[in-house]
């Protein structure tokens, strides 16, 4: 991997199979290559001058807010950060208002108001994408107390980087999640930067997950490359938090191929470091498995072709809406 | 109507709308075992159990943010904090998050919470203990800024905070707490005031008094005083600094044609500033005099008692910037 730490823990078993079906896979290499040609979509327009201001790509990290997502039920909800369009997508906002929102239209998920960094989506409990590192752990163990509260037998996803474990509002949400017995899946999509920062000079001990320790609540830590793998390991925390009311902390190792923004030409890392990275492509390697597991040519085509139609069509409909033109009744609610 | 403390009329206002709402819980450190710091929240926790009274440990980001999930999803929270000196470590969840989720979700997610506790200086607790803190929340849209003088302000403003679906920084006198004042019962019918009126408290011809929480019972006593020289003070309540009602407070510099505010917090940038500015704009063609404004002293609050009454506005500071404004020889 990537430090000079020997002591750095490896990805569990990177090699083991897991078990499944083209009509499990299918839909989830669906969602991943939705989500890595919508992020491909963005880049372009960010490029030509159509989306402003920040833009965090997950291209590489597609498989773990597929994955994870894939596990819930449609009444769980998710709580990300400011690299959350995939986590959108995959709790199932559509391509158009997030791409609409992106380009600050009037017909983006938060109607303009929020942009890359804010998108929120109540009819599919989506709770939103924040931008203050680890401020929205607090959030997520809040509607998890919600769920406590009413038991109504929901669980919240909260995903984050490595990079927030270091800040107060981890801390502090993960102590009350863990005290109170909170029914949040705690997912920290560790891409190995806090922005231009390895993990090795951020961190005295790299296993996030290891922090759960001293509260008392369950962990794990796998490598996220595989999103049928993804899909288990957090179902099993999921399932954990639905039946006991505990939660997890849960690390997942990933790697995004792009910069921490549009603006970084990651120069901290070695171009080698990246290829590496970028031959084991959870994306492809979804693909390869699906191609394995004997799907049909035809309908791989179909699918892929059918994805292609969907981002386009996303990309006029967020060209052609008109600009966002209100923001005085979203202040105050009356 | 009973006359009850301005404690007893906070617990009053939550126990009435907890057990009106299922959805109403608390949430803070000492709120429930210990029933509360202040006992604002003595007796709730046999009330209501601890599913609805929840002791927090020391983590007020965590549990403030805690609250503004729960809030996203239609609970409706009440996050006592020890002391607003302590809501600095919570600042983020409730400037980023708890003030803009409704406008970063395109209106699709309020936050129904209230942030209440004792705010301004207190008595002999030093610096970190001892400061008024409302300037910082008046100035984020999002928010309501309420802050209530008396008793019966207190209950009537708290229900309706509750019941709002806004975030509600809710800042309490922390002298304030033994102060009593006439207040209805919850058989009397429901006392509800609502956010972002202010209120005249005394009236008078000669000048306006402007003012909010403790300074407001500062400004009584000194229009009492200055009545014995025959001189007529309006006292006028903001009760509300954020949403500001600018109306009754322009109607009364322009019946007097003379203004001070007085608060308790720091001159620069404080909250009397914004209302100095609004009186200027609102009651310029009214106006006999420059409005003064009387604040306490810029520096952290000292400890020494003689040192800490010297740094604060006094009754005499009021009355003296009144005779300021009245060009009245003695006005320093």
């Amino acid at each position: 991997m990537t430090t000079p730490d020997s002591t750095r823990v490896e990805p569990d078993n990177a090699l083991e199979v897991v078990e499944t079906t083209v009509e499990e896979l299918a839909p989830l290499y669906r969602q991943m290559l939705a989500i890595r040609r919508l992020e491909e979509a963005s880049a372009k327009a960010y490029s030509q001058g159509k989306i402003g201001g920040f833009l965090h790509l997950i291209i590489g990290q597609e498989a773990v807010c597929v994955g994870a997502i894939a596990a819930t039920q449609a009444d769980d909800y998710v709580v990300a950060t400011y690299r959350e369009h995939g986590h959108a997508y995959a709790k199932g906002c559509a391509a158009r208002p997030i791409l609409a929102e992106l380009y600050g239209k009037k017909t983006g998920l938060v109607r303009g108001l929020g942009g890359s960094m804010h998108l929120f989506d109540k009819k599919t409990n989506f709770l939103g994408g924040y931008g203050i590192v680890g401020g929205h752990v607090p959030i997520a163990a809040g509607a998890a107390f919600a769920s406590k509260y009413r038991n109504d037998g929901r669980v919240t996803l909260c995903f984050f980087g490595e990079g927030a474990s270091t800040i107060g509002g981890f801390a502090e949400g993960l102590a009350l999640a863990a005290l109170w017995k909170l029914p949040v899946v705690l997912i920290c999509e560790n891409n190995q930067y806090s922005m231009g920062t390895p993990v090795y000079r951020s961190l005295a001990v790299e296993d996030v997950s290891l922090r759960a320790i001293g509260h008392g609540m369950a962990r794990d830590r796998f490598d996220g490359d595989d999103v049928v793998k993804v899909k288990r390991r957090i179902g099993e925390a999921i399932e954990r938090a639905r039946t006991t009311g505990e939660p997890t902390l849960v690390e997942v190792v990933t790697y995004r191929f792009r910069g921490h923004s549009m603006s970084d030409p990651g120069l901290y890392r070695t171009k080698d470091e990246v290829e590496e990275w970028k031959r084991r492509d959870p994306l492809n390697r979804c693909r390869q498995r699906l191609v394995d597991l004997g799907i049909e040519a035809a309908a791989l085509e179909a699918l892929e072709v059918d994805v292609k139609a969907e981002i386009e069509d996303a990309v006029r409909f967020a060209e052609e809406s008109p600009a966002a033109d209100e923001y005085l009744p979203y202040v105050v609610k009356e | 109507m009973a006359v009850i403390s301005y404690r007893e009329a906070l617990n009053q206002a939550m126990r009435e709308e907890m057990e009106r709402d299922p959805n109403v819980f608390i949430m803070g450190e000492e709120v429930g075992h210990y029933n509360g710091a202040y006992k604002v929240t003595q007796g709730l926790l046999q009330r209501f159990s601890e599913r609805r009274i929840v002791d927090a440990p020391i983590a007020e980001m965590g549990f403030a943010g805690i609250g503004v999930g729960a809030a996203m999803v239609g609970l409706r929270p009440i996050i006592e904090f020890m002391t607003f000196n302590f809501s600095l470590v919570a600042i983020d969840q409730i400037i980023n998050n708890a003030a803009k989720i409704y406008q970063m979700s395109g209106g699709q997610f309020n936050v129904p919470i209230v942030f209440r506790g004792p705010g301004g200086p207190a008595v002999q607790v030093g610096s970190q203990h001892s400061q008024a803190l409302e300037s910082f929340y008046a100035h984020v849209p999002g928010l309501k800024v309420v802050m209530p003088s008396t008793a019966y302000d207190a209950k009537g403003l708290l229900k309706s905070a509750i019941r709002d679906d806004n975030p509600v920084v809710f800042i309490e006198g922390e002298t304030l707490y033994n102060t009593t004042w006439e207040v209805p019962g919850a058989d009397e019918g429901e006392l509800l005031i609502p956010i972002g009126k202010a209120d005249v408290k005394r009236e008078g011809k000669d000048l306006t008094l402007i003012a909010w929480s403790k300074m407001v019972w500062t400004c009584l006593d000194a229009a009492k005083e200055l009545a014995n020289e025959g001189i007529e003070c309006e006292v006028v309540d903001v009760r509300s600094l954020r949403p500001l009602d600018t109306e009754t407070l322009a109607a009364s510099v322009n019946k007097t044609g003379r203004c001070v505010i007085v608060e308790i917090g720091w001159p620069v940038a404080g909250f009397g500033a914004e209302v100095a500015y609004q009186m200027q704009r609102l009651c310029m063609d009214a106006l006999d005099a420059p409005i003064e404004r009387v604040t306490s002293d810029d520096v952290p609050m000292p400890y020494a008692k003689n040192l800490e009454d010297e740094v604060q506005p006094q009754i005499k500071d009021v009355v003296a910037a009144v005779k300021r404004a009245l060009y009245l020889p003695d006005g320093e």
